[in-house]
């Protein structure tokens, strides 16, 4: 009966640099319809983008094809179907990586697809020009300060492309900044033929993509009762059963560690919230605080009865901005009185780039002594004279030569400076580029979505 | 009465939302809820984080989870991308309100 039909969809990566593990066990350990995979941060879109001025080939997550070289015939195997952000800023490029991998495996018949049309990089101007003012909606500031300094621009599109990429029959699709949630969304429309204007179920859907984003964090990652967590190592990626009304139960595949409760699940359900009763999203605005949660069973966790409404006229753009560089570097101080040696540490250091030509002014300094409650500050009492801290001294500014000069002024102080100090093995730190993240809102219509599909 | 810290009676989650954090806190029965809603306040939150939030705190109730979500503004020292602090998006931000200590009565309190 079509009312029965269960849909699986899982979540193998949170975020770019999550364990391997993660996609590799989910298409091993149990039954599954659908893995999604995230790649994509504010600083990983600018990133990419640079990557792909200087190599046209380049901008879009190697990662997920060497992910996809090791998985692609188990994925054949079992009619596993791949949605994942991987295409960054350049979806054909990552297409063709593709294409590449499935010849050399001899994968054949496999339908890719590509979702462009979040990039505006390019466009900027002229969408500037037709009247998108881009003004940052966190602090209201106006884009012409940064806009000679952009870096990226990215548009957070919705699942609906997605959807349509599956519709044409496609076993993966790679798309580019889309939101996190519709990774999971997008493969429900298609499966289940939402309407668009079906507010409650993609409201759902939003919530079981919400839940799952951030991978194994709803199956006992970062739970606060951690003792409660069996057998962390193997932790269960999680896996959503969603039926046609739109409710499903969130789980993890049998023999995987972790544990999935309400309170494992609400925890999630609460990361990066803002107002409950407004989630925005591309395809749908969602009311959180009509989520019902119950166990359903060990593992199971059922969640029904989300509200939605109907979304905004915007998307929210995702831009960044060049701004300057900044450098950090630590040094371990050992024995009495470590703290005011470590202060004393960060003195001399600052002193010394001045000496070499490279003052840093005073709001462009930044120090963190370990050991002295720097995450807990005011919070739990600071331990009077710690036996050793860890000493973090940082900088910034616009000269990266000048900032470097800081990481080359570290190890010195073990020989020319207060006694006590070690663990300077990692090396010299280097500057790394900031890059300012610049949030603003644009017409919808202005935007439009594509999708290519090729068999390779 | 009984004096316990908040991570006996609830557990919580935090992330970055632009220079701020959110701080979200699940109180384990309807009971402690109900003790939470009345007794956690923004300013109580703002209070305990007062060396860490330089802005405003914004409360917001989620019965159905038996949920409060706070908004610390200006706590994270710079937006997400650009801050110095090792926490650069608050992911502390959650244990460490459960660092809290207040007085519950002792039917309220959860069995071990």
């Amino acid at each position: 009966m079509a009312n029965d039909k269960v849909v699986r969809v899982a979540n193998g990566q949170g975020f770019w640099g999550d364990s391997l593990l993660g996609p590799l066990r989910l298409v091993d350990e149990g039954p599954l319809d659908y893995l999604t995979l995230d790649y994509l941060s504010e600083v990983t879109m600018s990133i990419m983008q640079k990557l792909k001025s200087r190599d046209p080939n380049a901008g879009y997550a190697t990662d997920f094809v060497q992910l996809l070289a090791r998985i692609l015939p188990k994925l054949k195997a079992k009619g596993i179907k791949v949605v994942a952000n991987a295409g960054g800023v350049n979806g054909p490029a990552c297409l063709a990586a593709i294409k590449k991998v499935a010849q050399e495996l001899g994968v054949k018949g496999l339908k890719v697809a590509i979702v462009e049309g979040d990039d505006i990089y390019g466009d900027v101007d002229r969408l500037t020009a037709g009247g998108e003012a881009f003004t940052n909606m966190d602090t209201g500031a106006v884009f012409a300060t940064v806009r000679e300094r952009l870096t990226s621009a990215n548009v957070y599109i919705g699942a609906k492309p997605i959807a349509e990429a599956l519709d044409r029959g496609a076993d993966i699709v790679v798309a580019g900044r889309i939101t996190d949630p519709s990774l999971a969304l997008g493969p429900l429309i298609h499966e289940f033929g939402w309407s668009m204007d079906d507010w409650d179920r993609l409201a759902c859907g939003t919530v079981a993509g919400h839940i799952m984003e951030c991978g194994a964090q709803c199956t006992g990652g970062n739970y606060t009762r951690w003792r409660e967590v069996p057998d962390f190592a193997h932790i269960g990626y999680p896996v959503a059963e969603v039926q046609a009304d739109g409710s499903f139960v969130v789980t993890k595949h049998e023999g995987t560690g972790g544990l999935v409760t309400v309170e494992t699940v609400t925890s999630q359900l609460l990361y990066e919230m803002g107002d409950p009763h407004r989630y925005l999203g591309p395809d749908v605005t969602v009311d959180f605080t009509t989520v019902q949660i119950e166990q359903a069973g060990k593992d199971r966790v059922r969640i029904s009865g989300v509200r939605g409404s109907a979304p905004t006229d915007t998307y929210k753009v995702s831009m960044t901005y060049a701004d300057g560089y900044k450098i950090a570097s630590g040094i371990v101080v050992t024995g009495p009185d470590a703290v005011e040696r470590a202060q004393l540490c960060a003195d001399i250091v600052f002193e010394r780039l001045a000496m070499h030509g490279a003052p840093v002014a005073p709001e462009n300094r930044f120090v963190e002594i370990f050991g002295t409650n720097v995450c807990y500050k005011g919070i739990v009492p600071t331990p009077e004279n710690p036996g050793e801290v860890l000493l973090r001294i940082g900088a910034r500014g616009p000269d990266r030569k000048k900032l470097d000069i800081l990481g080359r002024e570290m190890a010195p102080l073990v020989t020319s400076g207060p006694p006590g100090l070690t663990g300077f093995a990692a090396g010299r730190a280097r500057a790394t580029e900031v890059f300012g993240y610049w949030p603003a809102l644009m017409d919808k219509t202005k935007v439009s979505p594509r999708v290519t599909v090729e068999e390779v | 009465m009984a004096h316990v810290k908040l991570f006996d009676i609830a557990v919580a989650r935090s992330g970055d939302k632009g220079d701020g954090s959110n701080v979200g806190i699940r109180a384990r029965t309807p009971e402690l809820y109900r003790f939470l809603e009345q007794n956690l306040t923004a300013e109580r939150v703002k209070a305990h984080f007062h060396a860490i939030c330089k802005g405003r705190v914004d409360r917001y109730e989620v019965p159905n989870l038996l949920a409060l979500n706070f908004i610390l503004h200006d706590s994270l020292g710079g937006g997400g991308t650009e801050t110095f602090k090792t926490d650069a998006q608050g992911k502390v931000h959650g244990p460490a309100l459960l660092h809290m200590e207040m007085d519950v009565p002792d039917a309220l309190l959860p069995a071990k």
